[in-house]
């Protein structure tokens, strides 16, 4: 990389920064617990809109993992999500009714919160659909790991996004709110994914799964990102550019090995595909606040009509990190 | 007669407490360091902690940087005072805070009681053995390392190839032979107190402040020069990943570690509630006396190793994505491309399904989709057949194809009607793949075809240039798979003995030889198609030479089976 392109990098870098604080003005504090968070702490950022049905179990499910502070960013929901959150004593949300579009997917409120209340923390960047696994995450804490990647002096872990679906169409089993959402989608692809270097940034561009198989089949260039690193020893200094798929200073992407061996890496189970998803597929059409013009959403609403089975003979049924990691999904590193 | 402990701590000070108390409980005498980095606050509170007990003392305070003297320091006044204070002690044990003993002290004491002369103390010289992390084995102690490695890489880098420029040598004094070990020792009261009140014990200092690392090699060295009886292992349970850093222990540890025997186990991540409460609280739980024997941990620790630096070959995933040429391999196993082999014979791809027992796929390149084995249209993995996605990225797919079907074999066709493109240099550079060629078989499927001749001929032109293409890959000195080419005369002339080759390199023995042969395509008046296109000015070169004749060679159906070759 030259000088000149290290400084185009920073630019960028200082761009989103001012971008992150221009947004933050539309977002309004429903209720501020930050006051709690304690040195060392790891915490949790997401954005959301009605997802109401999830949440009990989603903080359940990393409040077990070991995260103390949730700040949430609830992009105008109306199921009542946002009244959930605001009781919760671990939970600082955030609201606004701003575009999700103009603000980059919701990367420039919680690039803008992340800088605000993140700095040298170990922070989490999901969606509420998102699950994180991480090796031996069923015997250890989050903790366990990120005390690891502090004396291992790494700053970013890579956890790739793994579709869950159900087997039978997807309207078939309804979710109820608490329940483990991957007893109903329970399935994954477990070996057709795509892998390119984006040489622009550093980071591996991952594409495949069920998502690329059925609905992007004949243009599969448009088949959404699957590389996320979601975890991250943040400081004031960094910002996603794209969702959690790509970071600046680009060292931050650099969650692979080059040289034939394995960095660990962990993997977001993703349980889009419930009950809930063909209304919200059609509303986000509808709406179009999604990426490229929202084309992924046109792309489900078609087939969603047509066949909703995702599941096939070869999807594979999860069971835990183990499997994933044989599967060659997800890997131990040198973490033993 | 007792044991007395060295604790050097620098964190997590409320578990240090538990172990510097379960200690003392056993009668031990502890002199504890803590690193002059930690503010004053917490150490104040430590001190308090640990001030109801009688025979805790806290040395001076030194500033511990990892590789860097400040350790060496902090283990020498603590050693002072452990021998000054504590007159009974005759094994000094050194350990960190984040230490965890796993059997009984009492056990600890008597084995020492047992070996009163004995100084155990892993240390080897540089030449025997290939510890060293970062190319330093010899050079740690002839060159100065006055910088830090954590804190300014730059100027240590620098400073490193200056002395290498200059071939700066440092000179080792009185002739010392440099060991070097694990930190964690546990020397006799007689070899300590000779290494810290050696009349040269100055110049070894001086010699050691600038040796890269000395905590690992100061006292490996120095107490070869006194020690009557060296036992050259570690009583501490230690395991270094591949950059140097140890290995840390978690809960789920618990039963790896009751199967170590080793006395102490480091390093105990703090937060490891299980392990603390197991061996410290629960004294029942306690094993069998044994020698201790740390080997049996060693392959779980070996294996992350090699996962982290060599990883799991023919695997492409988010956290392995070798550049080319490190990849060890595009696929996980062998596999088997067979190119005109279905066009030569009608039956060929049930058949070697059926001798060898492998996957047998129709052409997984060909333009229209992936020919999965049976007609399927997904595979293992959820492999879509889709031709899209397949050339979208080709590499990806021959790789999780291979990948996902570990264990089985999976043989294909391939040839020039096929998008070979973007993949025959990933195959002929593959030396997974087992290659086998009739060129010019592709004319058969044309022969039998029932177009007009303009069209053949055309059809034909472009075939062979794309098959000859192929072949300049295959033939090329890049090409590492197992590459066998025939002309389809040379192959038709002794078809048995080729295929049996092929057949044993898969390596289903057919004790037999080979009981069954596919069947062979109708040639006869092949020799005349070819002398067609030659005749429309296309010379078809690729398949040998035909005679235009009906010849002897041309498989006839009134001929026995030939004869065949075991």
């Amino acid at each position: 990389m030259s000088l000149l392109q290290s400084y185009v990098m920073r630019l960028r870098r200082k761009r989103h920064q001012v971008r992150a604080f221009r947004k933050h003005f539309s977002l309004k504090p429903v209720v501020n617990r930050t006051g709690k968070i304690r040195p060392g702490d790891i915490l949790l950022f997401s954005t959301m809109r009605d997802e109401y049905v999830r949440l009990p179990y989603f903080l359940k499910y990393y409040r077990n993992l070991g995260v103390a502070h949730f700040l949430i960013v609830d992009n105008d929901s109306s199921d009542g999500g946002r009244e959930y959150l605001a009781n919760q004593s671990d939970v600082s949300v955030w609201t606004t009714k701003a575009s999700y579009k103009n603000s980059k997917f919701g990367v420039d409120w919680l690039n803008w919160l992340q800088s605000k209340y993140g700095h040298g923390h170990w922070t989490l960047v999901v969606d509420p659909d998102e699950l994180f696994i991480y090796p031996f995450c069923d015997t250890r804490p989050i903790r366990a790991l990120t005390d690891w990647l502090d004396v291992s002096q790494v700053r970013s872990f890579g956890a790739m996004l793994l579709d869950m679906y159900p087997k039978g169409r997807i309207d078939a089993v309804p979710y109820l709110p608490g329940q483990d959402p991957v007893e109903v989608a329970s399935w994954f692809d477990p070996g057709n994914y795509m892998i390119e270097k984006n040489r622009r940034y550093g980071n591996l561009w991952i594409q495949g799964g069920p998502r690329s198989r059925m609905f992007f089949k004949d243009k599969p260039t448009k088949a959404p990102a699957l590389n996320k690193t979601p975890l991250v020893k943040w400081d004031k200094r960094y910002t996603y550019i794209s969702s959690t798929h790509m970071l600046l200073p680009r060292g931050l992407n650099l969650t692979y090995d080059e040289w034939g061996g394995e960095k660990a890496s962990g993997i977001l189970l993703h349980v889009k595909f419930l009950n809930t998803f063909a209304a919200k597929a059609e509303e986000e059409l509808r709406r179009k606040q999604h990426y490229q013009g929202s084309v992924e959403y046109k792309a489900y609403v078609e087939s969603v009509q047509e066949n909703p089975d995702l599941w096939c003979k070869w999807s594979e049924k999860y069971i835990n990190w183990r499997q994933l990691e044989i599967l060659g999904l997800m890997s131990k590193g040198n973490w033993a | 007669m007792s044991v007395g402990i060295i604790m050097l701590v620098h964190t997590a000070f409320d578990r240090a407490e538990q172990v510097a108390r379960h200690w003392s409980a056993a009668g031990c005498p502890i002199i504890v360091h803590v690193d002059k980095n930690v503010l004053s606050g917490p150490y104040n509170e430590f001190v308090q902690a640990l001030s109801d007990l009688p025979n805790v003392r806290f040395s001076k305070r030194h500033r511990c940087e990892w590789g860097t003297w400040g350790l060496v320091a902090a283990t020498q006044s603590a050693s002072r005072m452990m021998l000054d204070e504590f007159a009974h002690v005759r094994h000094v044990y050194l350990a960190s805070g984040s230490c965890l003993p796993l059997r009984p002290v009492q056990e600890l004491i008597d084995y020492l009681a047992e070996r009163p002369q004995t100084d155990f103390i892993e240390s080897a010289t540089t030449s025997d053995v290939p510890w060293t992390i970062g190319g330093f084995d010899k050079e740690r102690f002839t060159l100065s390392f006055p910088f830090s490695w954590r804190k300014n890489r730059f100027m240590f880098d620098k400073y490193v190839s200056v002395q290498r420029l200059v071939r700066y040598r440092r000179r080792i004094p009185n002739g010392i032979v440099p060991h070097m070990g694990s930190q964690w020792w546990c020397l006799t009261r007689q070899t300590l107190s000779a290494i810290l009140d050696d009349p040269d014990r100055s110049v070894y200092d001086r010699y050691f402040s600038k040796v890269w690392i000395p905590d690992e090699s100061y006292f490996q060295t120095l107490s070869r020069l006194y020690s009557r009886q060296i036992e050259s292992r570690s009583l501490t349970l230690s395991k270094f990943d591949y950059q140097g850093k140890p290995h840390i222990f978690y809960d789920d540890h618990l039963q790896l570690l009751r199967r170590s025997d080793c006395f102490v186990a480091r390093k105990i991540w703090p937060f490891a509630n299980r392990l603390y409460d197991a061996f410290l609280m629960d004294p029942a739980g306690a094993m069998k006396r044994t020698e201790p024997n740390p080997g049996k941990i060693d392959r779980i620790f070996a294996k992350a190793v090699e996962r982290r630096t060599r990883g799991r070959r023919g695997l492409f995933m988010q956290s392995r994505f070798p550049v080319e040429g490190r990849e060890n391999g595009l696929t996980c196993a062998q596999y088997s491309v067979f190119q005109g082999f279905s066009d030569l014979f009608e039956n060929f791809e049930p058949w070697l399904a059926k001798v060898t027992g492998t996957r047998v796929h129709g052409h997984l390149f060909a333009p229209e989709r992936a020919e999965f084995s049976d007609g399927q249209t997904v595979m293992n993995g959820a492999l879509s057949g889709s031709a899209t996605l397949r050339d979208y990225n080709p590499r990806a797919f021959l790789s999780s194809l291979i990948w996902n079907t570990r264990g089985e074999r999976q043989c294909f066709q391939m040839g020039p009607r096929d998008e070979i493109k973007d993949i025959e240099w990933d195959i002929a550079k593959d030396p997974n793949a087992q290659i086998s060629v009739i060129s010019g078989a592709w004319a058969v499927a044309l022969f039998k075809s029932n177009k007009n001749f303009s069209d053949i001929r055309q059809e034909a032109a472009r075939l062979q240039q794309t098959e000859s293409k192929h072949l300049d890959v295959l033939r090329s000195p890049w090409a590492k798979a197992r590459v066998r080419i025939w002309t389809m005369a040379e192959f038709i002339e002794a078809p048995m003995e080729p295929l049996q080759t092929i057949i044993d390199e898969i390596g289903k023995q057919t004790q037999f030889g080979l009981a069954e042969v596919p069947k062979m395509s109708d040639l006869t008046g092949f020799g005349q198609f070819l002398q067609n296109l030659k005749n429309q000015g296309m010379h078809p070169y690729l398949m040998g030479d035909f005679p235009v004749e009906h010849r002897l060679h041309e498989p006839n159906q009134d001929k026995p089976k030939p004869y065949l070759v075991r």
